[in-house]
């Protein structure tokens, strides 16, 4: 009865591997420690697409490429006290973001397109067409890091992070002690 | 303290450090030799001092002067280590990162880069105050034990001088001016040039970042295992003192 309420946290992966997500499960045993503080809302780990109510950790993997990821981006910005972007991908656009400099190209979204669906040497795509069904959301000319998008209060990096980093962050926010981070912890690999 | 003449040597301070320096010592070199470690890009042990990347800027009578070409002079009081020197070396440090396409997770010089590990030295998260400028830069494949990524290259310098001074060769060389000055290769392609993998300046220590890279050997050491995964870049130079 004297507990303390439990935090809520969401999470959504965007632009990303889902590698992010996976180093949140690298938290090993720790996670039921981490649980006794949290309770998770919207998120793939709970398959809630939809707020419930209004949370106070949003965790962002993956940078925007679409507009739908820049949707969900703006929705945990309007519902989250704390956003937190996790990873290379959410933090600078990571391996996406390898589309928006490629070389000699005025358009580079169009190059890579072709490249993956028409002209690359092993495709084997009898349409001959780019994907272009309505259902899928619509590609930004270039992937953006999530803070490009919105405001975003803290950083955690690594490709993918630690679990370390991770839970040492999250229980640190949770208890309102969070510092900076210690120095070894920090890894963009 | 300061009257002792030059083959005795003299001292000075940094951040109140008792260091003894020679005649003709730069700030960094009598810094090194006392195991007081100055976060350096450009410079490099072996090859002659450039004094471009200012990384190494320290306050030296009421100046700001780059440590690694400004004479040790006797009784000064150098400051290395405050808040204002290491956030403009961070700020340094994040615009190179905007500067070039650096996407370290893609990177095989990742973990063995001296930029990035002057970002974890300096408790760079990542570059994200100002737009990436994602310029278009050139990949050259082209000989066959050596690829340069120039997405990657910081316009240090380190392969001009070693190529220069220790191979005699002058492979490589700057070209344009200002922010549009590039390091380039004295040919069409590196291929073109007389480029040997055995090469000083293609060793794995003159190239600071991931731009000069010996084929086939990247990931000889995998991720997680690599110089600066175990310690902070300067820790040698700092293991001194102890
Ligand atoms: S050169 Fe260094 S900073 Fe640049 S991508 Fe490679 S590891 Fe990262
Ligand atoms: S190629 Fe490497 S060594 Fe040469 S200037 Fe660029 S970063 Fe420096
Ligand atoms: S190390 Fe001194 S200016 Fe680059």
């Amino acid at each position: 009865m004297s507990e303390l309420p439990k935090a809520r946290i969401a999470t959504a992966s965007l632009a990303g591997c889902f590698g992010c997500h996976m180093a949140i499960l690298d938290i090993d045993e720790r996670l039921i420690e981490l649980m006794q503080l949290v309770e998770v809302d919207r998120s793939p780990l709970t398959d809630k697409k939809r707020f419930t109510q209004r949370c106070d950790i949003g965790i962002i993997e993956g940078g925007c490429c679409n507009e739908e990821n820049v949707h969900v981006l703006h929705d945990f910005r309007r519902n989250c006290d704390v956003l937190i972007a996790l990873g290379q991908c959410a933090i600078m656009g990571g391996l996406p973001a390898m589309r928006n400099a490629i070389m000699h190209s005025d358009a580079p979204l169009r190059e890579c397109l072709d490249e993956a669906y028409i002209t690359g040497k092993y495709i084997r795509n009898t349409t001959h067409n780019v994907p272009n069904d309505p259902a899928l959301p619509l590609l930004l000319d270039e992937v953006y890091p999530c803070s490009q998008v919105v405001e975003i209060d803290y950083q955690i990096p690594g490709c993918a992070p630690s679990g370390d980093i991770i839970f040492d962050t999250l229980s640190k926010l949770l208890t309102g002690k969070f510092r900076g981070f210690e120095r070894d912890m920090i890894k963009f690999d | 303290m300061s009257g002792t003449k030059k083959e005795t040597g003299f001292t000075f301070t940094i951040d109140g450090v008792e260091i003894t320096a020679y005649a003709g010592q730069t700030i960094m070199e009598a810094a090194d030799e006392a195991g007081v470690y100055i976060p350096r890009l450009c410079d490099h042990e072996g090859l002659r001092h450039q004094g471009s990347c200012r990384v190494c800027t320290v306050k030296a009578g009421g100046r700001s002067v780059a440590a690694c070409t400004q004479p040790a002079a006797p009784g000064q009081a150098v400051e290395n280590e405050t808040p204002r020197l290491t956030k403009m070396r961070r700020d340094l440090v994040e615009m190179l990162f905007h500067e070039g396409n650096h996407l370290c997770p893609i990177c095989e010089a990742s973990g063995n880069c001296e930029l990035q590990a002057m970002a974890y030295r300096l408790d760079m998260t990542e570059a994200t105050r100002f737009p990436y400028l994602e310029p278009c830069r050139a990949l050259d494949a082209s000989h066959p034990d050596i690829a340069l990524d120039t997405n990657r290259c910081i316009s240090c310098g380190r392969c001009i001088r070693a190529s220069q001074d220790v191979d005699g060769k002058g492979i490589f060389g700057y070209v344009g001016r200002g922010i549009h000055r590039r390091v380039a290769v004295n040919g069409e392609n590196l291929a073109d040039t007389d480029a040997e993998v055995t090469d000083h300046a293609i060793s794995a220590e003159v190239c600071p970042v991931g731009c000069i890279i010996r084929k086939r050997v990247g990931f000889a050491v995998p991720i997680g295992e690599r110089e600066f995964d175990h310690g902070l870049i300067g820790h040698d130079i700092e293991e001194k003192r102890k």
